[in-house]
């Protein structure tokens, strides 16, 4: 029987699944590129399919499948499949002033809220209780939405210094309700109430999509004789967790694809302080990367309408992408966008015959790329020229906004249209092409470590020794988690540390993010 | 005037713009405000005019580390409670609340108050933007007392400050503060209708929500041309180039570069920082100073960007709008003037330093 060393990477896009095999010293073996479907599934079944078919593949070797997904996206923009979730805040006095899911889109309201109710109880930033826990509070509630309710949200205030009252409030549901999915506050997000909150709600409302993934991709890998393999989900920090975790927190699967591209760019390239420009067809991401990994944002991202806290790449977004289409405006003006042919490139350019003058038809005119067979016709030129100096523009002015201090920086080009970039763009010392540009996002899955994060107050006193004593303390804590999400316990190492002293308060406090990551242990 | 759901947004806004850089994210107040007028219905702006001399009027604020406020969001209650203890200690019925301070999220606090006590809000505040000092409010500066001071916490504990002045008052209260678990609301300088006349800035809500309405309105053109009728200038249009930041005495000090695109190419801008933004120099040269409101917005999206959020790459519009002709005095500015904070330089209104550049530049 020969070992099981290779390990398939999945990312599916808004218009394409990819994938990839990469063997056991991480060099790409097999890759693919297939329309994503409607349902999600057909795609990776369909990718599977084309990479195991590869003559290096072999369905027995495959040790692991990483899958990068839209799932729990998707089922939050389009409010489909989502939990009804009964909230509960632990909050009561402290923080009564704006109940659960107040000003939620009215459509996500609707269809995710079970009932909401604030109950006393809650810690100090110094880990005292600010009031006894009302345990009686919580098991009136879940008689009132038993039978409604398919899943339970539980926030306390300063949870991430004291899960305490959360833990408490979970044993309060269990009893009451049975084995109804509970989320945890401190299990998803960091320092904010209503954004932890909403994360946690989000959370619980995507069980059953999580459910369903796990079980879609359990099918596919049995269809395929893939049923020995190890799937594991990436998550937004570009890392990964297992189907366990999934479970728990499927909510850290939104914005893992820009995660998996940042993390595919590092690797391919062998940068570890760099920006990254993820170019598709509609438009192209920027982010940055911090020792290999993608910094994350420091303020509050939106999901579906409702703000959340928990950690997401930190990205400028444009509208810019290789099937971006081009017009002409008043007095021979360039316009570039915000529209785009999409995946229907290979149809509409001109360069593939079509009729929609796009900025890869400027590309191929500027001498950038070559595709299609058609080329440019001359009379397009002054536009498409005028057009790609305005993507240029676009684009320069968003690298250097996802930059947070002054000097030039490396930026790597990945995504199947990054052709568009050119050699020199202001505010960069070179622009990095590397090979298997265009499947990034996949290797960046398939490579995929695995992390474990904490976030938490400690009462740190006056001296140096009981700082360091927290510090490690810390450290150890998330070493611990990424061991038991899946990391190899003799390779975890410290990636990130953040110290953050807290002011006014009776004594000395630090807020510590710490994040561990390692490679995957062996099977 | 009414506050309700329409109106709300807009005053929020407003006080944002006022915040000149601090008083916080006025975004959970909002929410806060919203639940309250939409259970209880609009709170009532009342004008002084309108205020009998003798009713009781109650300024109130939060005290404490922002941090706290990202968990405990607060609790109406502490509205009512307060409203008590301050009726008690006085031995007379509360008329209406007024914001301590309209600038960021001390704005909306008062709102929740007056849904929960039935009481109005009057068109008034202490600043007419955010200070981060106590005794930076006009109440000081026209010699209302300090106390009786009343705090409460979340629980309903509460504390009453007599004979104090607003140093003694800010050491005392600070520690009671800590001590109740880091954040308490208070109401401090009280005042009646006939002192607070001479002794508030007036007008102070409505203008908040006057400019809200125009910074939202797209149909009133650029920024330059929106601000015209608040009297507000646009000093530059940049990026962000650098940010300097320090911890100083619990006040987070720093500046900010500002490089010039577009029109403004190959201007350097430099922002200076005390929780506020508190003057804009160009080579030397005062474009703005405290007390005048200096405000980042976002170029883009036209949300205001308080001091904690600005980072390098940022697309930004500097504006600034006139002080309240109080500050403007050498008694205001002896309290909230440059000097106050430490520089070396007098204050020019933000229009007549506007006027004399377009005069050097033509």
């Amino acid at each position: 029987m020969t070992s099981a060393d290779l390990r398939i990477g999945i990312d599916v896009g808004g218009t394409n699944t990819d994938a990839v095999v990469l063997d056991g010293s991480k060099e790409p073996v097999a890759r693919t590129k297939v329309p994503t479907t409607l349902d999600i599934t057909g795609g990776i079944n369909h990718a599977l399919r084309e990479v195991l078919s590869a003559p290096a593949v072999r369905a027995e070797r495959i040790g692991h499948v990483m899958v990068g997904t839209t799932h729990a996206t998707n089922a939050v923009l389009q409010r489909r499949g989502l939990r009804r979730v009964a909230a509960i805040r632990i909050g009561a006095p402290s923080s009564t002033c704006i109940r659960p899911m107040f000003g939620w889109p009215d459509d996500l309201h609707r269809v995710i809220s079970a009932g909401g109710r604030i109950v006393a109880g809650g810690m100090e930033l110094d880990g005292g209780e600010i009031v006894p826990f009302d345990a009686d509070a919580v098991a009136r509630f879940c008689g009132e939405v038993a039978g409604t309710a398919e899943a339970v949200a539980v926030t306390s205030v300063f949870a991430p210094v004291s899960p305490a009252h959360e833990q408490l409030a979970a044993e309060v549901i269990q009893r009451e309700l049975g084995d109804i999915p509970i989320s945890l506050s401190h299990e998803v997000g960091s320092l904010g109430l209503l954004e932890r909150e909403n994360a946690t709600i989000l959370n619980a409302a995507l069980g059953r999509v999580a459910a369903n993934i796990i079980e879609a991709i359990e099918e596919a890998l049995d269809a395929h004789d893939l049923g020995h393999a190890v799937p594991f989900f990436a998550q937004n920090d570009g890392t990964l967790m297992s189907l366990a975790f999934t479970e728990r927190t499927p909510v850290l699967t939104i914005g893992s694809g820009p995660a998996n591209s940042l993390r595919g760019a590092a690797f391919l390239s062998g940068q570890e302080n760099a920006l990254v420009a993820d170019v598709g067809g509609t438009s192209t991401d920027i982010g940055a990367l911090m020792t290999s990994f993608p910094r994350e944002s420091a303020f509050g991202v939106e999901v579906g309408g409702v703000r959340t806290n928990f950690r997401m790449p930190d990205l400028v977004s444009i509208a810019i992408g290789g099937g971006t289409v081009v017009r002409e405006g008043d007095r021979g003006a360039a316009l570039v966008g915000p529209d785009s042919v999409g995946y229907q490139l290979d149809r509409d350019a001109l360069v593939f015959g079509g009729d929609v003058a796009t900025l890869s038809d400027a590309a191929v005119a500027a001498g950038r790329a070559e595709m299609g067979g058609a080329p440019p016709p001359a009379h397009a030129g002054d536009l498409l020229g005028a057009a790609l100096a305005e993507a240029d523009r676009q684009m320069a002015d968003a690298i250097d906004r996802i930059k947070v201090t002054r000097g030039d920086l490396p930026l790597i080009a990945v995504g199947g249209g990054s052709v568009l970039i050119p050699d020199r763009v202001p505010g960069v010392t070179e622009v990095i092409r590397p090979a298997h540009y265009d499947v990034a996002n996949a290797i960046g899955a398939a490579i995929g470590t695995v992390s474990g994060q904490i976030d938490r107050i400690y009462a740190v006193g006056y001296g140096e020794r009981s700082r360091a004593k927290a510090v490690e303390t810390a450290r150890q804590a998330a070493i611990d988690n990424a061991v038991s999400a899946g990391a190899d316990a003799g390779a975890v190492k410290i990636v990130e540390i953040d110290e953050i002293p807290l002011a006014y308060l009776r004594e000395p406090a630090v807020r510590l993010r710490v994040k561990a990551a390692g490679p995957l242990s062996k099977v | 005037m009414l506050l309700d759901e329409t109106t709300l947004p807009y005053y929020a806004r407003g006080a944002a713009i006022l915040g000149a850089g601090g008083g916080g994210s006025t975004r959970s107040g909002l929410l806060a405000a919203l639940q309250a007028v939409q259970e209880l219905g609009p709170v009532e702006v009342v004008s002084l005019d309108d205020v009998p001399d003798d009713a009781l009027i109650l300024p109130t604020a939060g005290l404490g580390s922002p941090d706290i406020t990202l968990e405990k969001i607060g609790n109406p209650q502490q509205g009512v409670w307060l409203r008590d203890a301050m009726e008690r200690e006085l031995g007379r019925p509360a008329y209406a609340w007024m914001a301590a301070e309209v600038g960021g999220n001390n704005a909306l606090k008062p709102v929740v108050w007056a849904a929960h006590t039935g009481l109005p809000l009057v068109d008034a505040d202490g600043m007419g933007r955010a200070y981060p000092e106590v005794q930076m409010i006009s109440m000081h500066l026209h010699g209302v007392p300090a106390t009786p001071t009343v705090l409460v916490d979340e629980r309903g504990h509460h504390v009453v400050f007599r004979d104090m002045d607003a140093q003694w008052l800010e050491r005392t209260a600070r520690a009671l503060s800590v001590a109740f678990g880091g954040f308490s609301v208070t109401v401090d300088h009280s005042l009646d209708g006939a002192t607070a006349r001479t002794a508030t800035v007036r007008g102070s809500v409505s203008r908040a929500v006057r400019i809200g309405e125009i910074l939202s309105d797209t149909s009133l053109g650029d920024t330059v041309d929106r601000l015209a009728p608040l009297g507000g200038h646009v000093l530059v249009t940049g990026k962000i180039a650098e940010v300097n930041r320090r911890t100083v005495g619990g006040f987070a000090r720093g500046n900010v570069l500002v490089d010039g695109v577009a029109g403004d190419r190959d201007r350097l801008v430099r922002v200076e920082i005390q929780n506020e933004n508190l003057a804009v120099l160009e080579e030397g040269e005062v474009l703005a100073s405290v007390p005048d409101v200096i405000t980042a917005l976002d170029s883009q999206t036209g949300e205001v960007i308080f001091t904690e959020e600005l980072r390098y790459g940022q697309r930004v519009t500097l504006v600034a709008l006139p002080a309240p002709d109080m500050w403007r005095t050498e008694a205001g500015l002896a309290l909230v003037g440059p000097r106050a904070f430490d520089y070396d330089f007098d204050y020019i209104p933000v229009e007549e330093l506007v006027a004399r550049r377009k005069e050097s530049v033509s």
